[in-house]
């Protein structure tokens, strides 16, 4: 597992997950459908994101197609980490 | 208002009075100023009272002058002077000034459909030697409790559980399913309660028991139909200034000074400013304020206190005071809670009570009767939204509905579109309005013991409460369905219970709530939708109709619902650790797993989460108020063992004790 990927896996379980088994979450599961967050979880997870990866999540990248998935998730901080580069 | 219980006996033993005197000993916070024991053969009524009308005569329970009927009597029936009048040119004698003796007389009349007549607030008994039954009665709109359980030979029952709790032969076990019930709606479906057996006599039902066996009725029932729509606005307006102005002159009576408390919002405005402009009452007013300026209001109070020139005192409210009562509040509550709201409250009736009031007036029931509450106005913009799934600029409405709300504030319309997309099957449901809050609410449930998860794995909550709506509920109009679900669960459930009667009488202090006479909610229930809620302008018939009474200030402000500090009341972030003992010490692993309802592991992620300051939602804020009040409440009332925060004031152990 990539480091981003583990980070990612971890923080959704510690957050968001509570009761649930971490493992039966799939990297490609949307967040949305399986109702694992809520509005407050989107500003939780940017605030990760940018405290753990010192980039800046700006208004317009806050959509469902950054963030909605452990995939989407890593794709996204890869695609801001490139950009800082 | 008062505190009772009593015990039938099917078995025809005599009852013990022993058994009543302890039973009514846990209530003396109901009615600390005399209390009463009496009982006949296999039945036996006790009381405590709060002398409010009557001061000399009223005691209880009091025994008809033939003395073929008891009565023990918790509450108010307002129109006791115009009901006594009715009964005496029928040719009845009274021997006392108390509402009382006029429910005696009147069930002598006219028997079980007596409380038909009743403007009021009451739960009682009434023994009837003739009849050998006991009817048992609680007001329409749910204001006063009355819980009761069987057991073998023997039906007994009480303003409060603990009451029941001080027999030998009633058992202290949790209601899983009323847990289920009280994780989606904020409290248990009646007539369930949070413990296995116990249950409540639903608002707006009477019972009558008789030879061991129990016959229930509604008596009365809400009806949004038909709404009549060829009357003018000034014609409501003033039928409804002039029913409320009414409904507060009643609820001043009282042989000792009623009190007002105000929030400074519309509704406790409106009580207090017809108190002063239309009664002689002198008006003094009551306030809680926050040391956290995001739940203050003190501002708008100010102001009200202004206009009106009240008395006024205030209580104000820090996270540790909440977090250091809260064990208190939910001795009272006797049921767990999902937001902290109910503390601050019982603050409140303790300064109303420390300033010798024993009454206090209330614009409780406003929202819901007159159309107020956020909840309306989302699922009429939900409604809006439906019928045209794809537009971008609907859900937008959604952001001006909660100016409050940072965390929505700063959603982008897309995530606003995926949270509050409306599904086919909800657009469908008869639960359409209330899915929101209960969706988030169920969320909670994943912190259930896996033994719990499995136990209520089949268990269907919204069926459960399906079954409970009336026939002609489909025919009403969306709006009405709303305030129909908010007026039959939320209202009873915890508005009027855990923050209502709980958290006054905790302090021997009685609410009365102008609001909630019925002749209010009737008619209020005939007003057109539009004139409830104009376009997004909540409580529009109301506003209009106080308009000279309210500075526009007051009517214009946003609306904001009192709302109280929920995990920083436990959990100091800075300090990244609980504020009191008994927190740790109840969402410890060993407490969680010795009482079996909830998952260690997650309560101890969600606790982490809290103290490293990251929980800034509802779902982590409403999760540990709710784990945590429900293990207080098992480690108080199953385990039989005080909570305490240390530190706390004499009357407070006095209570614990």
């Amino acid at each position: 597992m990539s480091s981003i990927q583990s980070d990612v896996r971890n923080f959704v379980a510690d957050n968001f997950l509570f009761g649930e088994d971490p493992e039966s979450l799939q990297n490609d599961d949307s967040f949305l459908e399986t109702g694992i967050i809520d509005s407050t979880g989107v500003l939780e997870l940017v605030a990760f994101i940018e405290d753990q990866y010192s980039v800046e999540v700006d208004d317009d990248e806050l959509v469902p197609e950054n963030l909605d998935s452990i995939d989407r998730l890593i794709n996204f901080i890869e695609t801001k980490l490139k950009e800082l580069a | 208002m008062c505190g009772i219980a009593g015990i039938i006996q099917s078995d025809q033993q005599p009852v013990k009075q022993a058994e009543l005197q302890r039973m009514i000993d846990t209530l003396n916070h109901r009615g600390p100023d005399a209390s009463g024991v009496s009982s006949s053969g296999p039945v036996g009524f006790s009381h405590s009272r709060l002398s409010i009308v009557d001061l000399t005569g009223g005691l209880q329970p009091m025994q008809s002058a033939d003395g073929m009927l008891t009565i023990t009597f918790n509450g108010e029936i307002f129109n006791h002077i115009e009901l006594r009048a009715q009964l005496i040119s029928q040719g009845y004698q009274f021997r006392t000034h108390s509402d009382t003796e006029v429910i005696l007389n009147m069930y002598a009349e006219y028997g079980p459909e007596c409380v038909q007549q009743f403007n009021g607030q009451w739960a009682f008994a009434i023994h009837d030697q003739r009849q050998q039954q006991v009817f048992l009665s609680r007001d329409r709109m749910g204001i006063r409790p009355l819980v009761y359980t069987q057991t073998r030979g023997r039906f007994v029952f009480a303003s409060e559980v603990k009451a029941l709790f001080t027999l030998p032969d009633v058992e202290r076990k949790v209601d899983v399913a009323a847990l289920n019930q009280l994780f989606t709606f904020w409290s248990p479906l009646p007539p369930r309660t949070f413990f296995e057996g116990v249950l409540e006599l639903p608002p707006a039902h009477s019972m009558i028991v008789k030879n061991g066996q129990l016959k229930i009725w509604q008596y009365w029932n809400l009806d949004y139909s038909p709404n009549e729509e060829n009357r003018s606005l000034d014609d409501w307006a003033d039928e409804l200034r002039s029913l409320l102005i009414n409904a507060t002159q009643l609820r001043l009576r009282a042989d000792v000074p009623v009190g007002a408390y105000l929030s400074g919002g519309l509704d406790s405005s409106v009580t207090a400013a017809i108190i002063r402009n239309y009664t002689n009452a002198p008006l003094n007013t009551f306030s809680v304020n926050f040391n956290d300026k995001e739940y203050d209001e003190s501002h708008f109070q100010q102001e009200m206190i202004r206009e009106l020139g009240t008395d006024h005192q205030t209580v104000c409210c820090s996270y540790e005071d909440i977090g250091r009562i809260f064990p208190t509040v939910i001795q009272h509550t006797e049921k767990p809670v999902l937001r902290t709201a109910p503390a601050p409250m019982y603050l409140l009736s303790r300064l109303v009570r420390e300033n010798q009031f024993k009454v206090v007036m209330t614009g409780e029931g406003a929202d819901e009767v007159l159309g107020g509450y956020d909840l309306f106005k989302e699922t009429k913009i939900r409604r809006f939204w439906s019928r045209q799934p794809e537009s971008k600029i609907r859900p937008l409405l959604l952001k001006r509905l909660y100016p409050y709300m940072k965390n929505l504030q700063a959603q982008s319309p897309a995530y606003l579109k995926a949270f509050f997309k409306i599904r086919q099957e909800e657009i469908d449901s008869p639960f359409f309005s209330h899915l929101p809050r209960w969706d988030l609410t169920s969320k909670l449930k994943t912190f259930f013991s896996d033994d719990v998860k499995q136990q209520v794995g089949n268990q269907d909550p919204l069926a459960d409460f399906s079954d409970q709506l009336p026939e002609r509920f489909s025919q009403w109009p969306s709006f009405c369905q709303a305030q129909y679900l908010e007026s039959v669960n939320l209202m009873p459930g915890y508005i009027l219970s855990s923050q209502g009667d709980r958290m006054a009488m905790g302090n021997s202090v009685e609410g009365r709530f102008p609001f909630l006479d019925y002749r209010v909610v009737e008619f209020a229930s005939r007003i057109p939708v539009r004139l409830k809620m104009n376009g997004l302008n909540e409580k529009y018939l109301l506003k209009y109709a106080m308009r000279d009474l309210i500075p526009d200030s007051i009517r214009e402000r946003p609306k904001q619902p009192y709302r109280a500090p929920d995990a920083h009341s436990f959990i100091d972030t800075d300090k990244q650790q609980a504020r009191f003992e008994y927190v740790d010490e109840l969402l410890s692993p060993e407490k969680l797993k010795e009482n079996g309802l909830f998952n260690p592991t997650a309560v101890q992620r969600l606790v982490k989460k809290i103290e490293q300051g990251r929980a800034i939602g509802t779902r982590d804020n409403m999760a540990l108020v709710g784990i945590l009040s429900t293990q207080v409440l098992v480690e108080q009332m199953i385990h039989e063992k005080p909570v305490t925060t240390g530190n706390i004031d004499p009357k407070t152990s006095a209570v614990l004790a």
